[in-house]
């Protein structure tokens, strides 16, 4: 499942032939490089600060601040469950404890086997539904244990993408 | 493919526009985030394909619209050719049929799916100057937005004003910052073209992080170029050649709605070289959010635009005298922008003939939580909070459960008691009782709801966002959550409530910027408000909420208990023995604390 050098090497030149090497580009080329490989491998980072010219640590301390980008390779579905105040409010604590138990893992971890990835976020703004659930892109919204249970077994039946 | 338009163009543009819908039927269908995640596409589609099969598809057009803001997904509007207006709500796929064949062959609307009268009661007391475009245009088509005068108010500051004269123009109107500080949008705009300097830049924050606040979202989803049109003017009165929009990522929707919009934009030749041949070139580049917080704060922001990590700086200099790239340059709110080309085209007079004395113009509202209409809510400046929450807010979700206190303006704000319900909604009344406006998220919360859970629940949030710069805010937020963690568990001590207070005091005191200058409402306000609350758990052990589980027995009051038996339904694992005639029995052995029976008992008789 890891990227071997030379693909991830033709790849990455792809993706960076798209930019000029400045500054104000780095998050931009992360967020890119992580739409195509799905996280950010260490391997990327080091080709990244050769680019733009400025130390591994310097991008590595980027990487690791924003919320949105990867260091490490995500399952296959990912499920992000909403956190903020109305969805908590509205019971989204008992969803999260229900996810970690079906899944075996706990917020922000993969499974073993690459299948899943249980991620928390707050808020993703759709409040007036909550609680609040994307299951590999899918909004659902007045989501409850039960639901999102029957939607996993969904997805590893094969009857969802 | 479009091509560049002119001044003149537009008239004649905007009366074309107006003059097609003469003939047809028309059909909106809801469709932003909340919409599609009802399957609004796929009801527009089956109603597409049943037209289509009834011959009916050269007399009615269906139009993709942004959400309107009460979310009875999935929202759909017919509106016939001599203007009357039907709206239908929940509609499902498997509805579509009847649709088609009672309305629009026989002419009979389907009266089980027409709106009722809450939903005409939730638009009722709201001035809906922001929101006017937003379930009514099409945010994918530029052409729709012309149609309602869009764009206009660009021609006429570029062909008739000067900069100057648009700057005056919004000082006198009184607008000020929707982001949540508030201040004057004008002066701020003045003092930046003030400065002399190489370049300028002006920056739409679209970073709504706020949890609770979807004003942004549904503002960018549903009427996109009202913030362009406004960003362009900002760039103009300020004398910038560039603009950014930063948006969070995780608004994948108005992403791409904003990225078709500013595609449509430069074609028509609102964006780039010689707009509307004035002389005045600009262009606007979009910027992704990477999942901060805090990069929703101004510096932070420009942190993140340049490169780094967001972490903000210290002030002054202000952003408006050295910001990006050490250039003058302003920042302002989505909602701010929106307001802009309304405010140029009808007057400063028109726009502060609305509001109070120092909060001129109307709010966008975000309310939810525990209330019958959730939704976007756009009112005067003025109104009060009982106004909003027991008008368009329809009161109280669940029976039994009274109004305990609503939190305004995010975590960053505060929660006020029942007896501050008449306070008016502006920024001088709210920063009063130890609130803030804020960026506009309104949470309604009930009797179930432990006020010391909810500050310690706002902490955990600011604390792990807190970008980890300065001392007060990186170690002291973890301080106060330690401290509200133990209250909840029943390991409350003497002294914990004082230390909370100086410390937060201390905190808002020292902290670099204001995400941990703001982190401390919540929890002041809590302890100001509902002071015995925090008493009942330190010093009685009680959560009189029936929340923080290590605090709960489990046990029923038989004082207050009518035997209704409801309990002993929703128990999960059947921990709970009753007879009709008789109080149930909770095995406490049986018992794994979900709270079901507390949240079931219309009473509130477990405890």
């Amino acid at each position: 499942m890891g990227l071997v050098g030379g693909e991830l090497e033709r790849r990455l030149e792809e993706i960076l032939g798209a930019f000029c090497g400045k500054r104000s580009e780095l998050i931009p080329i992360l967020q890119r490089i992580q739409n195509e490989f799905g996280y950010l491998p260490e391997d990327a980072l080091v080709k990244v600060s050769r680019f733009i010219g400025v130390p591994e640590a310097h991008v590595y301390g980027v990487a690791s601040f924003y919320e949105q980008l990867r260091l490490r390779q995500l399952g296959k579905n990912i499920i992000t469950i909403c956190r903020g105040t109305s969805c908590y409010v509205c019971g989204s604590s008992k969803l999260i404890d229900e996810a970690k138990s079906v899944l075996g893992i706990d917020e922000g971890e993969t499974t073993p086997d690459l299948k899943w990835t249980l991620e928390t976020v707050t808020c993703l703004g759709m409040c007036a539904h909550a609680p609040c659930a994307i299951v590999n892109g899918k909004v659902y919204g007045k989501m409850t244990p039960e639901k999102l249970v029957s939607i996993i077994r969904a997805v590893e039946g094969g009857r969802r993408s | 493919m479009m091509h560049p338009i002119s001044g003149a163009d537009l008239k004649r543009h905007r009366y074309q526009g107006c003059c097609q819908m003469g003939s047809k039927f028309k059909v909106l269908i809801c469709q932003g985030t909340s919409g599609l995640s009802g399957g609004a596409h796929i009801v527009a589609e089956a109603l597409r394909k049943k037209l289509h099969e009834s011959g009916l598809a050269d007399k009615c057009e269906i139009k993709r619209v942004g959400d309107r803001g009460l979310f009875r997904d999935v929202l759909i509007d017919i509106i016939s050719p001599d203007g009357k207006r039907w709206t239908y709500e929940r509609v499902s796929v498997e509805d579509v049929t009847e649709i088609v064949e009672s309305h629009l062959v026989k002419g009979e609307p389907v009266k089980r799916l027409l709106a009722g009268d809450d939903y005409r009661r939730f638009f009722e007391g709201q001035l809906r100057w922001v929101l006017r475009n937003c379930g009514e245009i099409d945010p994918e088509d530029i052409n729709d937005y012309i149609s309602v005068g869009g764009y206009e108010a660009l021609r006429k500051a570029l062909t008739e004003m000067t900069p100057e004269d648009v700057i005056n123009e919004v000082v006198e109107s009184g607008l000020r910052g929707r982001g949540g500080a508030g201040f004057p949008t004008g002066i701020k705009w003045r003092i930046c073209r003030g400065h002399e300097a190489p370049a300028r830049y002006v920056i739409c924050n679209a970073d709504e992080g706020d949890p609770g606040a979807f004003m942004d979202r549904s503002i960018l989803e549903g009427d996109p170029h009202s913030v362009i049109e406004g960003l362009i003017i900002a760039g103009y009165a300020i004398g910038a050649s560039k603009g950014f929009i930063y948006c969070r990522a995780e608004y994948p929707l108005a992403i791409r709605r904003l990225k078709v919009a500013l595609q449509q934009a430069r074609e028509m030749g609102f964006i780039g070289e010689d707009i509307l041949g004035s002389g005045f070139s600009f262009d606007i580049a979009l910027k992704e959010g990477a999942g901060a917080f805090v990069c929703g704060e101004e510096t932070a922001l420009i942190a993140s635009i340049e490169g780094k990590r967001g972490m903000p700086r210290p002030r002054p200099p202000f952003p408006a005298e050295k910001g990006l790239w050490g250039m003058p340059t302003i920042i302002n709110n989505v909602e701010t922008l929106a307001n802009v080309p309304r405010i140029i085209l009808n007057g400063a007079r028109w726009f502060s003939s609305v509001g109070t004395d120092r909060s001129k113009g109307t709010k966008v509202f975000a309310l939810a939580g525990k209330v019958k209409n959730t939704g976007l809510v756009e009112v005067p400046m003025g109104v009060t909070l009982r106004q909003l929450i027991f008008g368009p807010g329809g009161g109280m979700a669940r029976k039994g459960y009274a109004f305990k206190a609503v939190q305004i303006g995010g975590p960053s704000g505060g929660c006020l008691p029942e007896e501050l319900l008449d306070t008016p909604i502006d920024y001088e009344s709210l920063t009063q009782v130890g609130a803030i406006m804020g960026s506009g998220g309104l949470i309604v919360l009930d009797e179930g709801t432990c006020m010391v859970d909810a500050a310690k629940f706002f902490l955990s949030f600011t604390s792990a966002e807190s970008c980890g710069k300065c001392i007060p805010c990186r170690v002291g937020l973890v301080r106060l959550y330690e401290v509200l963690d133990r209250i909840t568990k029943g390991e409350g001590r003497e002294g914990d409530i004082e230390f909370l207070e100086r410390m937060g005091n201390a905190i808002r005191e020292t902290s670099l910027c204001g995400l941990g200058k703001t982190a401390l409402n919540p929890v002041l306000t809590t302890v100001r408000y509902f002071r015995d609350e925090y008493e009942a758990h330190i010093k009685h052990g009680r959560c009189p909420a029936g929340v923080c589980v290590p605090l709960l027995r489990f046990e029923v009051d038989e004082g207050k208990c009518v035997k209704c038996g409801r309990c002993a339904r929703v128990c999960p694992v059947g921990a709970i023995a009753w007879q009709r005639g008789s109080f149930p029995v909770i095995n406490k052995d049986a018992c794994i604390k979900c709270r079901a029976c507390i949240i079931e008992c219309p009473d509130h008789a477990i405890n």
